[in-house]
């Protein structure tokens, strides 16, 4: 017999309620939950989908970490642990374990989309990289957009600075398109202006939470970062850009 | 949403515990290294002679002026501009210490040490002290664009730290030397091993992967992206690495100091083969 308490309400109102259930070797977090579902509770609302942390859609705070429910094995917590589920902080709660995670597509909609010259074609009229080139941008698509690093990220969680910061999961898709060999556009600016590479201050709890293990952080913030830096902050690089003029540089891209 | 207090979390483990030994560990070394920096004295130690060699303590170096006829400083051939200058005397609170006037750079590149950073960020601002834990309540969070905009400065701190970096490294191959004579002593080995994990460290830095290929974004376009590319890759090893290298180079310039001091005062006699 484990001991459970489930978040149960709305926005607006709700309690932790309590639960025994019985629990089997192998169970997973999302097991707990949907038993209780099937047996205690028909009406809990629980969102889940893949049952093998590919899909995202499980993510919740348990024991106060958030986490994907589906990943989390019941044999991490000692046996007369009671486990507490709640959903996520940072989002309004729709029902039960369920939230409200749509602001997030409407961050994705404002970031300029991939677009590759068309005279890097080669003959056949493939795009072509190497394979160096894909490793370092291959991490950032591993992204399986849980949004346990928007959750997490204090920015938005404690702050609720949503209007100045995109949050770390779309600093990565940036940084996968600012990376990208191929791609053409130039978002450093709304990187800086619009999506607030600024507000970030790399406590790297997005890092911490990832269950994809992408270097959120190292990989991603922290080179947008420095790019930030070198066309506003730099003052050396600042000064040969007025020397040089920025029509030359544009001509030899890095 | 509903905002968090301070340290506001449903959090079971003890999340406090990082925070808390980070806060133990820079406290600790930020008041030795001060008390070290006051004292401008037994930062030296060639047993007597005066010739080539000896150790200096990495605090100390370079010695840029040195005060004369204090005990344990170097001789004045050491010093990089000479003695100890009329115009610093009006500094009357300060010692005659070039410890005050150097360490300033590598102070300022760990200060803006993105590792750093989130260290003390969490451990003495609060912001927050550990994940999923409410962070210090601030009515208008600005991050780092207010005030601490002067991070971006980063890169310029890294540049002091590698010609720091080069100097100890000269005062190392020094330590293997004394009165002209080459040996070995307890003293050079902690010497070398300073620069080495200095180097580890600062070599690893994120600003450093950035300028060396992290900026560009097609590492096979050309013969030199890909050159930068395995330098990229050789310093994103050591990236990953950061942390580590950032605690043991911090202990280990901090446990150097402390061995020339005490060497340098006769607490302890340094093991070595010259028989001084």
């Amino acid at each position: 017999m484990r001991y459970f308490k489930l978040f149960r309400g709305n926005n607006s109102e709700g309690e932790m309620k309590d639960y025994r259930i019985e629990v089997e070797k192998g169970m997973v977090v999302l097991d707990a939950i949907l038993r209780i579902q099937a047996e205690q509770e028909n009406d809990l609302a629980v969102r889940w989908n893949c049952k093998a942390g590919k899909c995202g859609s499980c993510s919740v705070e348990i024991n106060g970490k958030p986490k994907l429910s589906c990943m989390t094995r019941m044999n991490e917590y000692d046996n007369d642990e009671t486990i507490s589920i709640r959903p996520l902080k940072t989002f309004p709660v729709m029902r039960d374990l369920v939230t409200d995670v749509s602001w997030n597509f409407i961050q994705n909609k404002k970031i300029a989309p991939f677009k590759p010259d068309p005279s890097q074609k080669d003959k056949n009229g493939n795009y072509r990289m190497t394979q160096e080139d894909v490793d370092r941008i291959q991490e950032f698509r591993k992204c399986i957009e849980c949004y346990l690093c928007q959750n997490v990220c204090h920015v938005l969680r404690d702050h609720d600075k949503r209007n100045k910061f995109i949050g770390p999961r779309f600093l990565i898709c940036l940084a996968s398109l600012e990376m990208h060999p191929l791609d053409t556009t130039d978002r450093i600016p709304d990187i800086k202006n619009d999506f607030g590479t600024g507000m970030c201050n790399i406590t790297k709890c997005c890092t911490d939470v990832c269950p994809e293990h992408i270097q959120l952080t190292d990989n991603g913030i922290i080179p947008l970062k420095e790019r930030v830096v070198d066309r506003y902050y730099d003052p050396l690089k600042w000064i040969w850009r007025k020397l040089v003029g920025e029509k030359i540089l544009r001509l030899f891209p890095s | 949403m509903s905002k968090s207090s301070f340290a506001e979390t449903f959090r079971t483990d003890r999340w406090w515990l990082e925070p808390l030994l980070v806060l133990i560990g820079l406290s600790a070394f930020i008041i030795y290294s001060t008390w070290s920096a006051w004292q401008g004295q037994y930062y030296w130690w060639s047993g007597g002679s005066e010739g080539f060699g000896g150790y200096l303590s990495p605090f100390y170096s370079p010695p840029l002026f040195i005060k004369e006829g204090i005990p344990g400083t170097p001789p004045i051939w050491h010093a990089w501009f000479g003695p100890w200058p009329d115009w610093l005397y009006d500094f009357k609170y300060l010692p005659a210490s070039p410890a005050w006037l150097i360490l300033i750079f590598p102070l300022s590149f760990r200060f803006t040490c993105y590792y750093y950073r989130k260290a003390y960020y969490r451990a003495f601002t609060g912001a927050p002290p550990a994940c999923a834990v409410g962070a210090i309540p601030r009515n208008n969070y600005k991050g780092e664009t207010g005030l601490l905009v002067i991070q971006n400065l980063h890169r310029y701190t890294m540049y002091f730290a590698i010609v720091i970096i080069f100097i100890l490294t000269y005062d190392a191959m020094l330590s293997f030397f004394n009165d002209g004579r080459f040996g070995v002593g307890v003293g050079s080995i902690v010497l070398l091993i300073n620069p080495i994990l200095l180097g580890a460290y600062t070599f690893g830095c994120h600003s450093f992967r950035h300028l060396v290929g992290g900026s560009i974004n097609c590492f096979s376009c050309s013969k030199s992206s890909r050159v930068r590319y395995k330098g990229w890759r050789f310093v994103s090893f050591l990236n990953g690495k950061h942390q580590m290298f950032a605690w043991l180079s911090l202990f280990w310039v901090g446990f150097s100091d402390v061995y020339v001091r005490l060497v340098s005062m006769g607490f302890i006699t340094d093991l070595n083969t010259w028989g001084v």
